[in-house]
């Protein structure tokens, strides 16, 4: 009998994408452009980080029809975002038949006290996590894949470098740590037990890591391909630069090349503009992104 | 032996972990250039994003480099997006491929991600224990030649076919433990 929704299909997407990047889109065109680039899947949104950012208000599940749209006119997978929180969101998106839920701390949440119960559709989920704690919350609520939060629609990396770094730090502490340790670092980490034990055995997450949240250049994303991560999501910086496909391209093969400076300066050269980046001191604590999720 | 893993996109670390099951004097290499073909007794082409793939192959003229050790000799073994790579032909697509086996394919044939699935299917090949088999947004074979060696269908769909030293499936052996199919391929291809 053939099982669908098992944890190993919805892991193995993720698998399948690591080494790759995952480019938001807002229509079709755009779709496009990221696919020919080399993207390995899209999410499909109304507006790029920046843009919401910038329009402030809240910000909710695209509307179907982009969605849709997007679906018909790529053969890769196709992501899309809930709202923290918001299952019903999350009910229609795995109806309109997404490859991915991303419940992103980029809309506005929608419960300030708890997360989707993603163990509970057949859809795979990513989450955004700051710390290993935070990730492994997730996991253990069904999320399939994780990446960091950063700061979504910035272009400034040094959040996400933060989050990946102190992720990885503390898996270095685990494997370390005699075993009698690990309940107590559980409970000040605020980590399921049984996770925490199963990261102390592996040296790793026991799903898919992804960077995001202020990856703007090739050099960004190699720069956290070789902190360790799986691969990349890259938001505002595509389509807000000046030339969206070379960039696009160049991010791509970035990822793959992340360890070969050669090739990284070659592909750095002449992308025209990156998107403005923004100080993360500039924006005040109740803007910022990467604090809602519990 | 020296097998090296396509690695770039996809779950090529997977492959490198069940090859090195398979026997201690197997040792894997990352392949990301060309010139990192050289010296290898085989070759894995990973499940991933055949577009992706095929978009970094044709940066670095991959698809010369392969096809040109392919024709010496090279014993490749494709999953997924790989035996997609290998196909010669691929329903409703120009995207570029190797074209290696006599094979035509229908890609994401199974449905979207909510449509993928495992199941336990009969490779008689392998014996008559079952092999737990995890279809990701998976391909099948739609037409075979007479030079391919049909090893196992699902629900009448071909997936998992033998030309010659060319091996490919339309699922994912390296998410499993079960290291049967690598061990296949390093007897019955490679050899």
């Amino acid at each position: 009998m053939a099982q669908k929704g098992t944890w190993t299909v919805k892991a193995g997407l993720a698998e399948m994408l690591k080494g790759g990047v995952i480019m938001d889109v807002t229509n079709p065109e755009q779709a496009k452009i990221a696919e020919e680039a080399g993207a390995c899947a899209v999410m499909a949104l109304e507006r790029v980080p920046s843009d919401i950012r910038a329009a402030g208000g809240v910000a909710r599940m695209a509307d179907p029809t982009i969605i849709t749209k997007i679906m018909e006119v790529v053969t890769i997978p196709v992501m899309a975002k809930a709202r923290i929180g918001h299952f019903v969101e999350a009910q229609i998106l795995e109806q309109l038949g997404a490859d991915y839920i991303d419940e992103s701390e980029v809309l506005t949440p929608a419960d300030e006290q708890y997360h989707i119960d993603k163990a509970a559709f057949k859809v795979p989920f990513v989450c955004g996590a700051r710390n290993l704690g935070e990730a492994l919350r997730r996991i253990a609520e069904g999320a399939a894949m994780i990446r960091t939060k950063g700061e979504p629609g910035t272009g400034n990396v040094v959040e996400a470098v933060r989050h990946m770094r102190m992720m990885m730090a503390e898996i270095r502490k685990l494997q370390n740590m005699p075993r009698e340790e690990l309940m107590a670092t559980a409970k000040d980490w605020g980590a399921p037990y049984d996770l925490v034990v199963k990261v102390a055995e592996l040296g790793h997450l026991p799903v898919v890591n992804f960077a995001a949240g202020g990856i703007a250049t090739p050099a960004d994303a190699a720069l956290m391909m070789q902190l360790g991560c799986d691969g990349i999501f890259v938001g505002s910086g595509i389509f807000k630069s000046s030339d969206p496909a070379a960039r696009a391209k160049a991010v791509v093969m970035a990822t793959t090349h992340y360890k070969n400076p050669e090739i990284l300066a070659e592909i750095s050269t002449n992308l025209g503009e990156a998107m403005p980046g923004l100080e993360i001191s500039s924006i005040t604590p109740e803007q910022r992104m990467q604090d809602r999720g519990w | 032996m020296l097998i090296g893993v396509l690695a770039l996109q996809g779950a090529f670390r997977e492959h490198e972990k069940s090859l090195s099951y398979c026997g201690k004097d197997i040792i894997t290499r990352q392949i990301r250039l060309p010139q990192q073909l050289e010296g290898l007794d085989a070759l894995v082409i990973p499940g991933g994003e055949s577009t992706t793939m095929g978009k970094l192959m044709n940066t670095y003229n991959f698809f010369e480099a392969i096809t040109d050790k392919a024709e010496k000799g090279l014993p490749i073994f494709g999953t997924c997006a790989g035996l997609i790579m290998m196909a010669k032909g691929i329903r409703g697509s120009e995207q570029p491929r190797l074209g290696l086996m006599d094979i035509v394919v229908e890609r994401n044939a199974f449905g979207r991600q909510v449509e993928s699935f495992e199941a336990d299917i009969s490779i008689e090949a392998l014996g008559k224990e079952q092999f737990r088999a995890v279809f990701i947004r998976a391909p099948y074979i739609l037409e075979t030649s007479p030079q391919v060696e049909v090893l196992a269908k699902y629900q009448e769909k071909i997936i998992l076919a033998k030309q010659g030293k060319f091996l490919a499936a339309a699922f994912h052996p390296e998410l499993t433990s079960d290291i049967r199919l690598h061990r296949y391929f390093i007897e019955k291809c490679v050899g």
